[in-house]
């Protein structure tokens, strides 16, 4: 079954498209050394196991890892929480020891007042309803309440927290999010040569940019809605007619 | 009969996705002149009325092109619901609410069966999780006997029986059947194995337009 995987890597699957995990008996060459172990296969979004079979549930192109691990990579705007993604979050409520987060799935998220660097019950954040935060989800799974984090295993704030004075933030697709946080993305390279500017990007499609004038934080939120239908050709055009058009 | 899927006409698709900003997922779908917007939200909020603790909770909505929806539209929605209940895998978001609107922008025959196309495409552009795909297709018996495949109003108001089938892609199972006028049980047969065959046609016509849409990303 891992070599079947293996040949469909690059190609898009739909919904129902099956792979059956039976590795015995139909082997062509008999094994002298005894019976074959079988295939181990780590399965990442997009596919799941049904019975003695694998099946994929969304559609997109099948990725492949070595050794064994395969996803589907597809282009979706909504965000389902998933533990362990860092995300940005708006408080919506303060209610007792906790702060209700939206982070656009299908519940709010909670975040205890005690989770953020150097608070204490005495010393409480300084977190207003509608402030922008950057956190990190520890707790999510379809059956729970999602729950943040300001703070990482440590006790450290490592970036996490409140921000926002003076940024714009704005949605983009989940693919677009995942390419700009891929650790040698060149869209992140091109944007880099562009103009200074800080941007915190949110794996549940939310992307808050600062640039020096408020012209040019316009500018960069509307090229990077637009970067997700556009070639790496023309990407590339409008970037360099931007570099010389100096705004 | 003939039931090769090269032997069954159906009229010229098309179909669009993702050509709208604000729902999670979208497409258009036209067979011949018959047109079809579908919109999903999901997993979103739910109202604790409507929420099941262990499933997502669907709702599907039908907007006809004129006046308001009436009976025959609420009909049309709990073909579609129960479609969609079929191939979606609801245990993976309990509590939350799943939306499909579809909005008829032109009918031309066939209006049931472009709904489940556009719903199925919909869904799959917002990326639910979903077991198996759908696909619709109508059969229209003439006075004399014949079976039209997708036919267009003027022979529908023509025929004698007409029947809705949403076909799933695993082993071409029938999972939904809606019908109307009589007919005999070997002609209900007979449209079986002809919507069966002519669903091959619509799912390599999905598989193509995923494909090309797939093929446009870096």
């Amino acid at each position: 079954m891992l070599s079947r995987l293996k040949a469909k890597v690059g190609s898009v699957l739909l919904p129902g498209d099956e792979f059956c995990l039976d590795t015995t008996a139909k082997a062509d060459t008999i094994s002298l050394a005894g019976p074959s172990k079988a295939d181990k296969v780590v399965c990442g979004p997009g596919l799941r196991r049904s019975g003695d079979r694998l099946l994929a549930y969304k559609s997109g192109l099948l990725r492949h890892k070595e050794p064994n691990m395969f996803w589907l990579d597809a282009q979706h705007k909504r965000y389902v929480p998933a533990k362990g993604e860092t995300v940005i979050g708006i408080v919506t409520a303060k209610s007792g020891d906790v702060f209700k987060v939206d982070v656009g799935g299908s519940e709010q998220a909670s975040l205890s007042y005690l989770a953020f660097e150097g608070a204490t019950k005495r010393n409480r954040p300084n977190v207003q309803v509608g402030d922008l935060l950057f956190a990190q989800l520890i707790v999510a799974n379809k059956d729970m309440e999602a729950e943040l984090v300001c703070v990482d295993s440590a006790g450290r704030a490592n970036g996490m927290g409140v921000f926002g004075a003076g940024g714009f933030l704005f949605r983009v697709s989940l693919a677009l999010a995942r390419r700009l946080l891929a650790p040698n993305s060149d869209l992140r390279a091109e944007l880099e040569q562009l103009f200074p500017c800080e941007m915190v990007v949110g794996m549940n499609g939310r992307l808050w940019v600062k640039s020096s004038s408020v012209r040019r934080t316009l500018v960069l939120a509307n090229l990077l809605e637009s970067c997700e239908n556009m070639t790496p050709a023309q990407r590339r055009q409008i970037f360099s007619r931007l570099a010389q058009g100096a705004f | 009969m003939e039931c090769t899927p090269s032997a069954v006409s159906l009229r010229e698709f098309g179909c669009e996705q993702n050509l709208l900003s604000r729902p999670d997922g979208s497409a258009s779908f036209t067979q011949g002149d018959t047109s079809v917007l579908a919109a999903v939200y999901g997993p979103a909020e739910v109202k604790v009325s409507k929420e099941i603790y262990d499933r997502a909770t669907l709702e599907v909505i039908i907007q006809p092109k004129v006046g308001l929806a009436s009976v025959k539209e609420r009909a049309q929605e709990q073909c579609v619901r129960e479609s969609c209940e079929a191939s979606l895998l609801m245990s993976l978001h309990p509590r939350s609410s799943l939306t499909l609107v579809l909005q008829e922008l032109h009918n031309d025959g066939s209006l049931l069966s472009c709904f489940l196309n556009a719903g199925c495409m919909a869904m799959m552009d917002a990326g639910l999780p979903m077991s198996c795909l759908f696909c619709g297709v109508t059969c229209a018996i003439h006075t004399d006997g014949s079976i039209i495949t997708d036919p267009t109003a003027a022979q529908e108001a023509e025929s004698r029986a007409l029947m809705t089938f949403a076909v799933g892609n695993k082993e071409r199972q029938v999972m939904m059947t809606s019908t109307k006028g009589s007919f005999s049980v070997q002609e209900m047969q007979q449209c079986i194995a002809i919507s069966q065959a002519a669903s091959e046609k619509i799912f390599s016509f999905y598989r193509e337009s995923l494909r090309r849409r797939y093929s446009k990303s870096v």
